[in-house]
């Protein structure tokens, strides 16, 4: 699974993308968040609840009762603020 | 007609609601919205971030949207990315239609639409000090959720 980060994160965590394997209990956004942030302290912090996190799958906004499965493109970032 | 794009380089007003109207008589009303970046609290300069792969997608879906919400005969989105210095335009919506309340809505819900559900991120650049990116506003959610 690819996971890609935006804006803070991206500069939170030193990275604008990483190749990961998650365990068979990842169905959700919600559980790839929980997987995500037992990564490093860093992740943590990122993804710790009220940091307003969101996220896509496969280009599309994604909520956090969303499937997530082997091989999809997960992007997470802060809300947008184009315009 | 709808056209999308996601470009570093600035656009020409003029040249897109030409390209509009061009080669039709049953246009009445040409609805057109320039966002220019502001000079706020000695801003040097505003850095747009987006998510190239999926920024076009999510705005031709919008326009697609206003496409199927008002009788439009054509709708232009044009959004810049990287670094705009205050004065430059950075984001252009134009809404074409017989009348001008469908023109003049849809160009407002593009926008709307635009700042709440396509991936960008601004980051600002003071003339001193550090960086800071740019907070979503609970105005633009509730600007949005109106349509």
């Amino acid at each position: 699974m690819k996971i890609l980060y935006f804006a803070w994160l991206r500069e939170r965590l030193g990275v604008a993308e990483e190749e990961i394997m998650p365990p068979p209990g990842v169905a959700t956004v919600r559980d790839l968040i929980a997987h995500m942030a037992a990564r490093s302290p860093a992740h943590a912090e990122a993804f710790a609840a009220g940091k307003g996190v969101r996220c896509a799958v496969n280009l599309d906004f994604a909520t956090p009762d969303d499937p997530v499965r082997p091989g999809d493109e997960v992007a997470f970032f802060p809300p947008v603020t184009g315009g | 007609m709808l056209r999308v794009l996601v470009q570093e380089a600035p656009f020409d007003v003029a040249a897109e609601m030409a390209r509009l109207t061009a080669s039709r008589d049953d246009i009445g009303a040409l609805a057109s919205f320039t966002g220019i970046c502001r000079a706020d609290d000695g801003l040097a300069a505003m850095v747009l971030e987006h998510y190239p792969a999926m920024t076009e997608r999510a705005l031709t879906r919008i326009a697609e949207d206003a496409m199927r919400r008002w009788p439009l005969t054509g709708c232009t989105v044009i959004h810049r990315v990287g670094r705009l210095t205050p004065g430059e335009p950075i984001v252009l919506v134009l809404a074409a239609s017989a009348h001008r309340a469908a023109a003049l809505e849809a160009c407002a819900f593009l926008m709307d639409w635009l700042k709440t559900k396509a991936p960008f991120w601004k980051r600002e650049e003071p003339r001193e000090g550090a960086p800071r990116w740019v907070e979503a506003r609970a105005e633009d959610d509730a600007a949005a959720a109106r349509w």
